[in-house]
């Protein structure tokens, strides 16, 4: 076995035996006494040296209300260990949700926690990311919300993973902690292309050109306004509900465009995330601006359709482009 | 984790006002026992720092610049070492560490600073001890360690003030049992485990060791008590009780000094007559000396007597210290003294005190008999109508000259060494002796309390065929000054310290019920060391053997403490209020009848069905659901009755 195998071992029989992580697991999640560990904090540390030091002093200079000071606050110690400790005990874990991202921005996970017991459980910090604590505390018999962001660095399946529930209530002398496993994934869509191209320019059904468009009464949708659109296609209504912001309306007239968004139409030069982020950010405008479109993939061929459950089966087809099928 | 750590510590969070507020109080209630030691422009310093704290967190002031801290930090060490006169040691340490406390302070930043200062605190509290470990001080440590425990807990972001106190003082309540274990069981190890620094016991007071004009004085200003004697059965009436310390038996001209004197451990004096049988508690004074009635017998086994009777420990007395004794009032000591020491008890130097030197060779030329001769010389003190007083003028090179014939005014050591450098003028071998006079019961506790304020002088002669006999020139002057004590013998009470004014005589009776609890804490608190754990434990029926015995016990006793904790910690809450768990109590008692509960059920669909299934006890079951559903679901909250009328009927349920 070499050393790099032998560490992996140990630390996964760490893992699975001293600190009982699963998995996934189901919830609600009771945090027993074996799955929460205490250790001192730095400043626990150093109270404790300061107490050595204290102690010392004691002896040799007999002095006997140093003694009692130094055992007065080492109790004191102790009680805030408990008192940790207890901050932990019997906190159930009810529900966990991922919610969907983008990839590269956070992925939020909302948690319910509740405290059954009869005093309030307070400062616990509950993260992923140690450098991103979410703090929350809890009445006495309550329940609460926490979100908890979940920073993404691939498109496709996030898993929740692994969070440690931490706290040091109430003197910062010991950290006592608890690692949670709640089974929630959801998708991570790819990163949308920033700053955006504008989309594709519509394909007529019919090939006549726009020269042709005769009925402007059918209405496509809108889109921000651009310099350069004409005035009587303003969305004025709109505008003046909107604090000044302008939309242009957009009109099918007779012949309906289509806005095709394709994988094949892109630029052979874009390798597949290039594409993939491209598509998304259109994806994006298009449905923000309420247009009808298409969305065409290797292997995935969506309706002309729009709304949110099209724009949520397109972006799901872009986050799992390319990964196999058996995961979804 | 690692690079976790390394990370928050990085970045620490600022401090917000609260907390600096709180570090503030934390701070000043620390200082507060030391300020009566520091010298008066630290104290000022260290609240001026302080206030610009306070001031920076109200927005009034800029925080301090780097180099303007480092300057005062730098200015209070070189302070400290003119007003100390160096640096290593006891006093100016804990002066540098309480202005390092304030100006850490007033750069904290960060919670981390904070969390610095509030050590920082535990060790200041810590020092002050060695200043002194009253009752007062002990109460206001305590204050300070909640605050200090308060800053902690507002560090860790607490906000609400009255949480953190309540938070704080129940931290410490429960912490009490660990400490009283501990407090009793761990072991006491008897003397330093390192050096000391030199001036460790600067701050004990006691008799001095030589005597000149003004030397007691001071001592007597002070109303601090020297040491207390319990008496079995009587003590003896306040005329006998001269309490001996210090024999001085050589003179330079202006201070009496300690002569040569061998130490043994056979009793030099004979012991006879009545004794008295007491137990000495004596103030530590950083000498070796142990006072005692005269004439004393020892029973300690490392004191010993000097040829001139006193009592000396190998070590100084540096903590309080308890010893036993057996005293004879009457015995003799000195009937054989050998030449030498007549003859070194005769030396004068030359030219000193003339004109009492004169008086007393006119005596000595009438008079043959020394015992005689000593007679004279008390007459002739008493024609001089010497005043006794608390503050006699300042005297020059001759003084017991100066006194006897011109200023008329003095104090016991005026009077003490007066008369010895006239007896021995008058070739009568004399010295001079130190100690206290008198003493008063405390009637609460029923021992004799001594204190720096009955701080004495006496001369002790030696005739021929007698031995050494003591003779109180002040008494012979100032009868009252012996038998009823200093307040009653000086015409004036006004320089008297204020409780020791017989106007003041309520204040006095508070003054015995506190040094009562006094005596108590510093037999019990202070003075618990290796020989009062042993007792005590042996009171309580263990008996121990050395460290390892106790150290056993004190794990014992701090597993319990803490298996205690544990089981507080993990004791399961009760579920719900008292009526929802008599609603318990009833389904349970249904199911074990066989009629469970399922869990969507009403309490009202319950009862129903359960009725059906006992239909001898359908009435009741339908009344307690009725009356649980009502109170559960209606308007009014439960009252006690209706609990217990519900607790009575389901004890009363009877289901076959």
């Amino acid at each position: 076995m070499t050393g790099i195998a032998l560490r992996a071992r140990v630390q996964h029989v760490l893992e699975t035996h001293l600190f009982q992580i699963r998995r996934a697991e189901p919830l609600p999640a009771r945090l027993g006494h074996r799955r929460i560990f205490v250790l001192p904090t730095g400043l626990g540390l150093a109270f404790g040296a300061t107490l050595v030091t204290m102690l010392l002093a004691s002896m040799n200079y007999a002095l006997s209300l140093g003694y009692a000071v130094t055992f007065l606050l080492a109790g004191v110690g102790l009680v805030s260990l408990h008192q940790t400790f207890r901050n932990l005990i019997g906190l159930e874990l009810i529900a966990a949700r991922l919610g969907p991202s983008f990839c590269g921005t956070d992925a939020q996970l909302e948690l319910v926690f509740r405290n059954a017991l009869d005093r309030p459980r307070i400062h616990l910090d509950v993260f992923l990311d140690p450098a991103r604590p979410t703090r929350f505390s809890i009445d006495a018999d309550a329940i609460t919300h926490v979100t908890v962001p979940v920073p993404t660095q691939r498109r496709g399946w996030l898993a929740t993973g692994r969070l440690t529930l931490e706290t040091r209530f109430p003197l910062g002398l010991i950290r006592g902690w608890s690692y949670l496993t709640p089974a929630a994934r959801n998708l991570v869509y790819p990163c949308p292309e920033t700053p955006p191209l504008p989309l594709p320019a519509p394909a007529y059904a019919h090939q006549d050109g726009q020269g042709g468009s005769t009925g402007e009464d059918d209405f496509a949708g809108l889109r921000d306004y651009r310099p350069g659109d004409s005035p009587r296609r303003v969305a004025w209504k709109l505008a003046a509900r909107t604090d000044g912001h302008l939309h242009t309306k957009l009109f099918s007239g007779g012949q309906r465009s289509e806005l095709a968004l394709d994988w094949h139409a892109l630029p052979t030069t874009l390798d597949v995330e290039a594409r993939l982020s491209r598509l998304t950010a259109w994806v994006l405008s298009a449905s923000q601006s309420n247009q009808v479109f298409s969305l065409r993939l290797p292997g995935f061929a969506s309706d002309r359709s729009c709304g949110e459950a099209h724009l949520a089966s397109c972006l799901r087809a872009l986050a799992l482009h390319g990964e196999s099928r058996g995961q979804d | 984790m690692v690079n976790r750590v390394a990370r928050t510590s990085a970045a620490s969070p600022p401090l917000s006002s609260i907390q600096g507020s709180w570090l503030g109080a934390t701070i000043l209630v620390t200082l507060l026992p030391h300020m009566q030691s520091l010298p008066g422009w630290l104290s000022g310093l260290c609240l001026l720092l302080l206030a610009w704290r306070l001031a920076t967190d109200r927005g009034l002031s800029p925080p301090p610049a780097t180099w303007l801290l480092l300057l005062v930090a730098a200015g209070s060490v070189v302070a400290a070492a003119i007003e100390y006169r160096h640096l290593l040691g006891k006093d100016p340490g804990l002066a540098l560490l309480a202005v390092f406390a304030c100006l850490k302070l007033l750069e904290a930043r960060t919670v981390r600073d904070g969390r610095s200062a509030v050590l920082l605190c535990f060790f200041l509290q810590m020092g002050q001890f060695l200043n002194g470990q009253e009752i007062w001080v002990a109460a206001l440590t305590l204050a300070g360690i909640i605050l200090a425990l308060g800053s902690l807990a507002a560090l860790e972001g607490q906000a609400d003030t009255t949480r953190l106190l309540r938070g704080s003082s129940l931290r410490v309540l429960a912490a009490i049992p660990l400490m009283l274990a501990l407090f009793v069981l761990f072991p006491r190890i008897q003397g330093p485990l390192w050096g000391l620094p030199q001036d460790a016991y600067s701050g004990l007071t006691g008799l001095p060791d030589t005597m000149s004009p003004g030397s007691l004085g001071e001592l007597v200003q002070s109303g601090g008590i020297a040491f207390r004697a319990d008496f079995d059965g009587t003590p003896p009436p306040p005329q006998a009780r001269y309490w001996r310390g210090p024999v001085l038996s050589e003179f330079t001209g202006t201070t009496w000094r300690p002569g040569y004197a061998g130490l043994t451990d056979v009793m030099p004096h004979d012991g006879r007559g009545p004794s008295y049988r007491y137990r000495m508690t004596l103030e530590p004074h950083n000498r070796p000396w142990l006072l005692a009635l005269d004439y004393p017998r020892l029973s300690g086994h490392d004191v010993r007597y000097t040829s001139d009777l006193q009592l000396v420990s190998t070590r100084p007395v540096r903590e309080r210290r308890r010893y036993e004794l057996e005293s004879f009032p009457e015995a003799r000591s000195g009937q054989d003294e050998p030449p030498h020491v007549n003859r070194r008890n005769l030396d004068l130097p030359a030219g000193s005190n003339p004109r009492t030197v004169t008086m007393a060779h006119e005596v000595a030329d009438r008079i043959a008999s020394p015992a005689q001769r000593i007679g004279a010389l008390i007459a002739r003190f008493r024609q001089q109508a010497l005043t006794y007083t608390l503050k006699p003028p300042v005297l020059g090179q001759h003084s017991a000259d100066e006194f006897l014939f011109d200023t008329r005014l003095g104090f016991c050591e005026h009077f003490a060494s007066a008369f010895a450098i006239a007896a021995r003028a008058a070739g009568v071998p004399a010295r001079v002796v130190t100690g206290y006079q008198g003493g008063e019961i405390n009637p609460h506790d029923g021992t004799l309390v001594v204190r720096q304020s009955d701080a004495h002088a006496w001369v002790e002669v030696l005739l021929p065929g007698q031995g050494w006999q003591r003779i109180d020139p002040t008494a012979e002057s100032a009868p009252s000054r012996i038998d009823v004590g200093i307040a009653d013998a000086l015409p004036d009470y006004t320089d008297l310290p204020l409780f020791m004014q017989p106007s003041m005589a309520w204040l006095r009776a508070l003054q015995w019920r506190w040094e009562a609890l006094g005596n108590r804490w510093n037999q019990w608190v202070i003075g618990y060391n290796e020989e009062r754990q042993r007792n005590f434990l042996r009171d309580l029926g263990f008996q121990v053997e050395g460290i390892g015995d106790l150290l056993v016990a004190a794990g014992i006793a701090a597993i319990v403490v803490v298996l205690a904790l544990m089981a507080w910690s993990l004791r399961q809450p009760r579920q719900g209020d008292r009526l929802d768990r008599l609603w318990s109590r009833f389904c349970r008692k249904l199911a074990r009848a066989g009629t469970r509960r399922p869990q969507w059920m009403g309490p009202l669909e319950f009862a129903k069905l359960a009725a059906t299934r006992h239909p001898s006890s359908s009435n009741r079951i339908r009344t307690i659901a009725d009356r649980y559903a009502s109170l559960r679901y209606g308007p009014h909250p439960p009252q006690d009755s209706d609990l217990g009328w519900i607790s009575r009927e389901i004890k009363q349920l009877r289901l076959k």
